[in-house]
């Protein structure tokens, strides 16, 4: 069978004032299809996402939608070719409802006011494509992230779409909710949609898409086809073949650095757990169970109710960010743009943030630029943050090296307890190497580490201990052999047995 | 030395850039203020005199220390509307007390002593009422303006308080240095004095931090709110010195004084490129922007332009600087 591809991307270039984000790219995407768009932060995928929707105009070369050449000079040109984008960044209108908010842009009119009949109608028609279920007369913004990607997959999908781009779908949504986002995304792909997928996690690739395309440098390097081999795609994607992603050196711990007992918050009931010297503590768990306000609570993120925190043997009674690192603890967010870099000044500032007195790059109040410059510049080399232009915006970095500014936070301090927060959200596999290399040492160095994930994989392949943690308490803790995906994924839904 | 190699491979992209920006951004500014002196020149050679530059100078000294105070509370990403009020009630309260003093030079020490530490406790109040309640500056500080207005009116009974010592007026407002006049000079050396703070120490930093993104500064251990209230200090201790100076200049304490700084400064700030989302600003091109306004204003005032229409392109200068930096943000 020889059909025509639904869309053919032929030596599409595209160049920006200084760089070149893509040059020669060419592939093809067939009708219905899950089309799986992976590489590195900086390979260009996102240039190649805006070309096909309409946002930027390619330099060079042509996008052909059903054998004609198309031109795209603004956005509504690509949806009327059927070419619909679901950001990574939603655009939900939190005050309006879900009906209104799938409407939004194409909202029906009759005599001169909205159609509320209609509307609802065409929101509930939407959304039973889909197969998922929301009220339609509830507020967005009180609805949880999930469903919100679905309001805006519901409004991309409220024309004739023909080609659906997913970026990142699944990026802020925990592992229940992504298996029912790619539940929905295979039954799209079965009606007729065509999908381009972008994303990070290699099992979602191997779960649904049918072939994939990788980028690299701004160039493509190749298509391959279902069933996907993870190491062959990982090697196209970095150009060298992957040793192992995940690192775990044999460590004896030693005293216990963290203490936690019988903690109690707004969201925590009763946690304890400990930290070792020279361990990595995993702690797994859905979305919403708490496992990430266990480590803002000890940070002092949050207001302690119950419960005692032993940090190195003192017992702290209000914790505060500034106190606790201060004694040694860090605390890496999660959310690098929201809580770890400032996106408008200087990349320096943002790994320098708040430790001139500790890395000794101040004097009495008065910072010693010089010094701070190379201090920032010796770390970026260590962690290999690229592009070493370290007086950029922090916003125009990659995820990847935005991850490693925040990183540095605990190369300026005399850290003992890393707390970090779902360290390889959103970056590229190279980074993440980097990151659990990083991590690794740490625990070498006699430090104690602890790593909150929805990375279920990364959790088993890093952890010396996993605490699963289950509306606000602890479900189960496992160690050595009894760390795997199963008895993780169990301790998710079930009371395990104490 | 090798390990400043690295970061003397990466100035060189950067400074290329950096000059790119400020042809951008800044450029604007310092050539519409060489082109308005020029065009002045020609049409009034008078504004090139000596003596009316020194006259542009020493007017502009009041808003230059108000727009650095105000300035610095942007950058935390706040706003002070009390400036003005700040100014009126510095003033009353210092003329009462100097009025009522020797009148020998200690009577000098004893007024700067008193608006000073006004200064400082009405931004204390002004800052935690931010910082710890978690009130709008937008609305604390109006709030403060009615507060501070109508403590003004109280102390003063609503009319001009006199009777200030000679020496006052004569320290802080007639005398010269070196042929300088001691409240420009005073102006100058604060300004460096600010620029350096801003610039090169950690409070200063720290500020930049917190207006550029809040929550980012207090995760990496930065102190929040004694930011914050440190900057409003800042700038009701620059306001109440403006207020003493501007008491000292002409003789008197007075209520009504100081009302139009709190759009000026505003303005002045946004002139020089200082952002109203927090997190930008450079204290040196807000001194370009105070001196865009003086010499506005001067320039005017000796062609004789109506204050009237005065008040209305100075409103249009301002509604223009804020339309250029959203535009700036857009692109």
């Amino acid at each position: 069978m020889i059909a025509k591809p639904l869309v053919a991307i032929r030596n599409v270039s595209k160049k920006f004032p200084g760089v070149t984000a893509l040059s020669d790219v060419s592939f093809e995407i067939r009708r219905g299809e899950i089309h799986a768009l992976m590489g590195e932060n900086g390979a260009g995928k996102s240039t190649l996402i805006k070309i096909l929707c309409g946002v930027h105009k390619a330099t060079t070369g042509s996008v052909a939608l059903d054998g004609a050449e198309a031109v795209f000079d603004r956005p509504q040109d690509a949806e009327k070719g059927g070419i619909r984008t679901v950001f990574q960044e939603l655009n939900i209108v939190p005050q309006l409802s879900v009906a209104e908010n799938i409407s939004l842009g194409s909202l029906p009119f009759k005599s001169g006011l909205v159609d509320r009949k209609r509307m609802l109608e065409r929101a509930a028609d939407a959304l039973s494509r889909l197969g998922a279920d929301l009220p339609l007369e509830a507020r967005a913004g009180d609805l949880p992230r999930s469903s919100q990607q679905l309001i805006e997959i519901a409004r991309a999908l409220m024309g004739d779409a023909r080609l659906l781009i997913l970026d990142e779908p699944t990026a802020s949504l925990g592992e229940n909710e992504s298996r029912q986002l790619l539940n929905i995304v295979t039954g799209l792909a079965r009606r007729g949609v065509a999908i381009l997928y972008v994303t990070h996690r290699m099992h979602e690739v191997e779960a649904i898409a049918d072939r994939v395309s990788v980028l690299r440098d701004g160039r493509f390097i190749e298509t391959l086809d279902a069933p996907m081999d993870e190491a062959l795609i990982v090697e196209k994607m970095i150009g060298r073949p992957a040793s192992s992603l995940y690192q775990h050196s044999r460590r004896d711990p030693g005293r216990e650095l963290l203490v936690v007992s019988g903690l109690g918050t707004a969201t925590l009931r009763d946690v304890s757990m400990n930290v070792r010297a020279g361990e990595v503590v995993g702690i797994a768990g859905l979305l919403g169970c708490g496992k990430s306000d266990l480590a803002r609570a000890c940070f002092g993120l949050h207001p302690v109710q119950d419960g005692v925190i032993e940090l190195d043997g003192e017992q702290i009674d209000k914790p505060s960010p500034a106190g606790m690192l201060e004694r040694g603890l860090v605390y890496y967010p999660s959310d690098r743009r929201a809580e770890g870099l400032v996106l408008g000044r200087p990349l320096f500032e943002s790994m320098t943030m708040g430790a001139h007195r500790p890395a000794q790059i101040a004097r009495k109040g008065f910072l010693r630029t010089q010094k701070e410059s190379e201090l920032a510049h010796s770390i970026a080399e260590e962690l290999d943050l690229r592009p070493m232009q370290l007086d950029r915006a922090s916003g125009k970095f990659s995820g990847g090296n935005q991850q490693k500014a925040v990183l540095a936070r605990g190369r300026l301090r005399p850290a003992k307890v890393h707390l970090f927060d779902e360290p390889t959200v959103g970056i590229d596999v190279g980074a993440k190497a980097d990151v659990y290399r990083l991590i690794d040492d740490y625990a070498d160095a006699g430090h104690g580490v602890v790593v909150i994930s929805s990375d279920l994989t990364e959790i088993i392949g890093i952890s010396d201990r996993v605490y699963v943690m289950r509306e606000g308490r602890i479900a189960a803790h496992l160690a050595g052999g009894d760390i795997t995906e199963e008895n993780i994924a169990r301790s998710f839904f079930a009371a395990a047995p104490a | 030395m090798t390990t400043t190699l690295s970061p003397e491979r990466t100035t060189a992209p950067a400074n290329a850039r950096r000059s790119m920006q400020f042809i951008l951004t800044t450029g604007l500014l310092p050539a519409l203020l060489i082109l308005m002196c020029v065009a002045f020149a020609i049409v009034e050679p008078r504004f090139v005199e000596g003596s009316n530059l020194l006259n542009v100078a020493r007017q502009s000294v009041f808003l230059l220390l108000i727009a650095m105070g105000q300035m610095i509370v942007l950058i935390n990403a706040q706003l002070d509307l009390s400036v003005g009020a700040t100014v009126a009630l510095t003033s009353v309260v210092v003329a009462s007390v100097t009025a009522a003093s020797s009148g020998g030079p200690e009577s000098v020490l004893l007024g700067l002593g008193a608006g000073l530490l006004l200064g400082v406790v009405i931004g204390l109040v002004n800052g935690c009422i931010v910082a710890f309640w978690k009130v709008p500056s937008f609305m604390a500080t109006l709030g403060s303006t009615s507060v501070l207005t109508g403590l003004a009116l109280i102390i003063s009974k609503g009319a001009p308080i006199i009777g200030l010592p000679m020496i006052f007026s004569d320290a802080l407002a007639t005398s010269s240095v070196l042929g300088i006049p001691v409240p420009v000079l005073l102006g100058t050396v604060i300004a460096i004095g600010m620029g350096i703070f801003m610039a090169r120490t950690v409070p200063g930093r720290n500020m930049y931090a917190v207006g550029g993104n809040r929550a980012a500064a207090l995760v990496a251990g930065i102190n929040v709110k004694k930011t914050v209230i440190l900057a409003f200090v800042l700038c009701s201790v620059l306001a109440s010195l403006a207020g003493i100076l501007l008491t000292a200049r002409v003789g008197s304490g007075e209520a009504s004084l100081g009302a139009s700084f709190v759009m000026l400064s505003i303005a002045a700030a946004v002139l020089g490129g200082t952002s109203l989302f927090g997190g930008e600003g450079v204290l040196w091109r807000v001194v370009l922007g105070v001196l865009f306004l003086g010499v506005l204003s001067n320039g005017m005032n000796l062609l004789h332009v109506s204050s009237y229409i005065q008040e209305l392109v100075i409103g249009m200068v301002l509604i223009a600087a804020v339309a250029a930096e959203r535009l700036k943000r857009v692109a």
